[in-house]
């Protein structure tokens, strides 16, 4: 086992190159707090990408940033906040979930996020991760350095790469330099919540909402059976919760629109700024489901309008707890006693009685022998399947980044 | 203009007959065009000055149509170029002497308005503004509004990763589809997303869309539809140094304001527009900003009064404040008109894309003026401002001799300079064959290298749309070779854990 750390493209192209020659596959690892994520690896050279950091250009009137791509995500954080300025998709901290120390949310990187392609409850409006990766420098498993996308916001010169390195865990390219589109923070945000409503009725209330004008930036729906859980501001009964940001008068105007428009039968209550913020916490970092440690955890992600029932169809066939975030359309579930870690009902469910539902369940939270033996993403269609593994084998032809890491045997 | 295209294979040429009869069992009577005067139709997109003749011209209607013309051609080694409604500004769809034209005109049809989970899937010859107007009295639209949207195709605006005015604070066609049904050169039919967000596995819905029709034919598109804004209120913003309107633009943004548009004018297309569409526009202007805001009344009033403050900061010398929806759409008129206007001030113009960081506004604009007396010809420019997209349009007649070569050989220069600037070649238009072999101005050898690898898993023998894109074409073997330098290691300096 041997571990090498480049400091810069150079020798990160010759560690892949040496890897090439002799033939042993790199295991990819930054900030290490994702490595539970996806299949696990024992591969014989780890490949830590930690030494290339640092934010490089930052110019917050391009909303552009472009940074080493293992600078820590609380760098950059730290200072697109000084310049009044966020990371639109919230990226979550799933320190807790995957049970690793506070510090070690310290450590993930903007890389590993976008590798990844993870984002928060602000999705539904602002878009993925992978919406703001406008480019990047890195070396592919071939050991050559290459660039795509570009530096400003707008461009479609080339294929979109930075797409495809999105949600790539590192299977195609070992990426150096990252360049992201950022927004203005919003000066003021509130969180109205609507409670006691049952799956269905809370989820048909948060589709009324984003399909007002009142531009809600994040819609969840947290049914009563997780009223135990550490969110301090739910009592005994369910919640929909529906988050508004942007200027104090226009927050303040849309949050009493809502409140006529959604609220005339049932009970409901406004957060302002903290508890806001902390509801939303929790829901990006998976925090109701968190504990205790030994639930397999799940994100299934579907059309929004079935979020509620399959919540509700899983839970009758499995010992599973649930809450829905993205409107309806994002379904976190933790799932206890199953062998397969609820595997087949969870993609059952998705399929439907008829077979012909669409969406996909990954399996964000199990043991590294679950991870072995349950296909950790949704297993796709042999044709796509198929296309995916001739895209990897153009990539790094000898398997050398990370092989497996997605899907068995590529 | 020249332009070489690959050389057409005289092999396939002379096969033609039996190529229409086997195209012909596939789609039956009129969806196989053979007579010149009919593929006439077809010779040429929006970028006129490219034009060729197609060596047969097909028109499926379904799926299984397009698959199997696709499987056909592969197993003939016949080139295959799409097309939607043919508006591509960077010659996306010019045909091949010796390659199938696909139209796909004929999937016109809206197949399902989905309120509840807030998407429309439609047929890829579906326009642009058919969705919005299939949603509107639901108060829904789809967000990315390329100027051309009455005429241009979803498939197309997938294709190209199409833009409009509103798309710094919406987004461009990537981040507003969730969903595509697609045909690979070998007919395999791969769907990609659906009505859920972010399929997973690799991203290749995100790859399709602005791949310009070499990866794959798109046979459905689901997109994403938003709620109209409650509001918005245009500002029409006259400054009388281009100077000032840049640094305003830049000002705006910094202040934490996304305008849902904001464009700029110089002097000649302010003139151009005015006398065009009389939208008021001020004459004495150098630059004039269009900016919207939209969202809550409340927001706008506020956001309105903070751009106003900006722009009298940055020396703005008119502000007017659209004071009805009719008025607000008159702003927009001339904007939107800004192409045709300029077509009637001179008898060709050339239209540039390129993208530069904001902060070089009027850094750009005045060495455009510097290569506008070089060249000796005129350019009047509009610019995506919010988003540092500019589309300057050199005037030129090609009836005068030399003029249309030197409207080229000006463009191409403009687009090296925002590459110099920290740019990109290309913010919304495409590289297609007008940019195609400028691409070594902003990409090195391995870089273009990797881009054809993604081309070589999508489809091997490079019968989709070849000639486009890439400055060369290379045999997916040959990229194959792996290159390690086994020499070079080990490294004293590295560090070993």
């Amino acid at each position: 086992m041997s571990r090498v750390a480049p400091a810069d493209l150079g020798e990160l192209r010759d560690v892949i190159g040496e890897a090439l020659t002799a033939e042993e596959p790199l295991e990819l690892v930054a900030g290490a707090t994702r490595r539970g994520l996806g299949r696990p690896l024992q591969l014989p050279r780890t490949l830590d990408l930690s030494r290339l950091t640092g934010i490089r250009d930052y110019q917050p009137s391009e909303l552009v940033l472009t940074a080493g791509a293992a600078t820590p995500l609380e760098e950059i954080e730290t200072a697109l906040a000084q310049a009044g300025q966020m990371l639109p998709f919230e990226p979550p901290d799933w320190a807790g979930l995957f049970d690793l120390p506070p510090s070690a949310a310290r450590r993930a990187t903007l890389g590993g996020v976008l590798a990844c392609n993870l984002s928060g409850p602000r999705r539904i409006k602002a878009g993925a991760a992978r919406d703001h990766f406008l480019g990047f420098r890195g070396v592919s498993g071939r050991g050559e350095v290459f660039k795509a996308g570009g530096k400003v916001v707008k461009n479609v010169t080339g294929y979109d790469l930075p797409k495809l390195m999105a949600g790539s865990y590192g299977t195609l390219a070992a990426l150096e330099e990252v360049t992201i589109k950022v927004l203005p923070r919003a000066e003021a945000a509130c969180t109205v919540v609507l409670y006691g409503l049952d799956p269905a009725t809370g989820v048909r209330r948060l589709t009324r909402a984003l399909a007002s004008p009142h531009e809600v930036s994040g819609a969840a729906y947290l049914p009563a059976s997780l009223a135990a859980t550490p969110i301090s501001s739910l009592g005994p009964y369910s919640m929909a919760a529906l988050r508004l940001e942007g200027p104090p008068l226009s927050v303040a105007f849309r949050r009493e629109r809502l409140l006529a428009e959604l609220a005339s039968d049932c009970e409901a209550a406004v957060l302002e700024a903290e508890p806001s913020a902390e509801l939303w916490r929790s829901i990006r970092d998976v925090a109701p489901l968190s504990h205790p440690v030994g639930r397999v955890v799940w994100r299934v992600s579907v059309a929004p309008s079935r979020g509620a029932e399959l919540g509700e169809v899983i839970a009758r066939g499995l010992d599973a707890s649930w809450y829905l975030d993205w409107g309806g359309g994002l379904l976190w579930v933790a799932v206890a006693g199953a062998e397969d870690g609820g595997a087949a009902v969870i993609r059952g469910a998705i399929r439907g009685p008829d077979g012909q539902g669409t969406g996909h369940a990954t399996l964000i939270r199990g043991s590294p022998a679950l991870r072995h033996v349950v296909p950790v993403f949704e297993p796709q269609a042999p044709p796509l399947a198929a296309l995916a593994a001739r895209v990897k084998l153009n990539f790094d032809p000898q398997r050398i980044l990370n092989p497996g890491r997605m899907v068995e045997g590529s | 203009m020249s332009m070489k295209m690959p050389t057409p294979d005289a092999a396939v040429l002379s096969r033609r007959a039996e190529i229409v009869e086997a195209l012909r069992r596939i789609v039956p009577g009129e969806g196989v065009i053979v007579s010149e005067a009919e593929r006439r139709a077809y010779e040429s997109d929006g970028l006129t000055a490219y034009r060729q003749l197609p060596m047969i011209v097909v028109l499926p209607s379904r799926v299984e149509q397009v698959a199997a013309v696709l499987r056909y051609c592969k197993r003939a080694g016949v080139k295959v170029v799409p097309r939607g409604a043919g508006t591509s500004l960077s010659g996306g769809a010019l045909p091949l002497a010796d390659g199938v034209l696909l139209g796909m005109a004929k999937f016109n049809r809206i197949l399902d308005i989905d309120y509840e989970n807030r998407c429309v899937v439609v047929q890829p010859g579906v326009t642009n503004l058919a969705i919005t107007q299939a949603v509107e009295e639901a108060g829904f639209y789809y967000a990315p509004d390329p100027s051309s949207q009455i005429a241009c195709t979803i498939g197309g605006n997938v294709a190209e990763n199409s833009g409009g005015v509103h798309c710094l604070k919406y987004g461009v066609t990537t981040n507003n589809i969730l969903g595509i049904e697609m045909v690979l050169m070998d007919g395999e039919v791969i769907r990609l997303g659906g009505k859920h967000l972010d399929a997973e596995g690799y991203d290749l819905l995100g790859v399709m869309t602005g791949s310009e029709g070499l990866l794959g034919v798109v046979t459905e598109v689901t997109v994403r539809i938003l709620p109209k804004p409650t509001t918005a209120t245009a500002l029409l913003i006259g400054f009388a140094a281009t100077e000032d309107a840049g640094r305003c633009v830049a000002a705006v943004i910094a202040a934490g304001i996304i305008p849902g548009g904001m464009e700029f004018m110089d002097r000649p297309a302010i003139h151009a527009a005015e006398a065009f569409v009389k939208a008021g526009y001020p004459l004495e202007a150098e630059a004039l900003l269009i900016v919207e805001l939209d969202g809550a009344p409340a927001e706008v009033e506020e956001l309105t009064g903070r751009v106003e403050a900006i722009a009298r900061d940055h020396h703005a010398t008119e502000i007017q404040l659209s004071r009805s929806e009719a008025e607000r759409v008159a702003f927009w008129s001339g904007r939107k008109a800004a192409f045709p206007a300029v077509g009637r001030i001179a008898p060709d113009y050339y239209c540039m894309d390129g993208t530069i960081p904001r902060a070089r506004l009027s850094d750009i604009l005045a060495r455009m003026r510097t290569l506008s007396d070089r060249y000796d010809l005129a350019v009047a420019n509009v610019f995506h401002a919010g988003d540092g997209n500019l589309h300057p349009l050199i005037l030129y007649d090609a009836n005068k001799p030399g003029e249309i070569q030197r409207a080229e050989a000006f463009g191409a220069d403009i687009l090296r300079l925002c590459v110099e600037m920290g740019g990109v070649l290309t913010g919304e238009h495409g590289v297609g064959v007008e940019k195609r072999d400028l691409m070594g101005a902003m990409f090195d050898e391995s870089d273009l290298a990797h881009q054809q690898r993604l081309k070589c898993a999508f489809d091997p023998d490079g019968l989709l749309n070849p000639g486009k894109m890439f400055p060369q074409l290379h045999r997916c073997a040959e990229l194959g070779r792996l290159h390690v330098h086994a020499g070079r290691l080990p490294f004293p300096d590295l560090p070993r854990f």
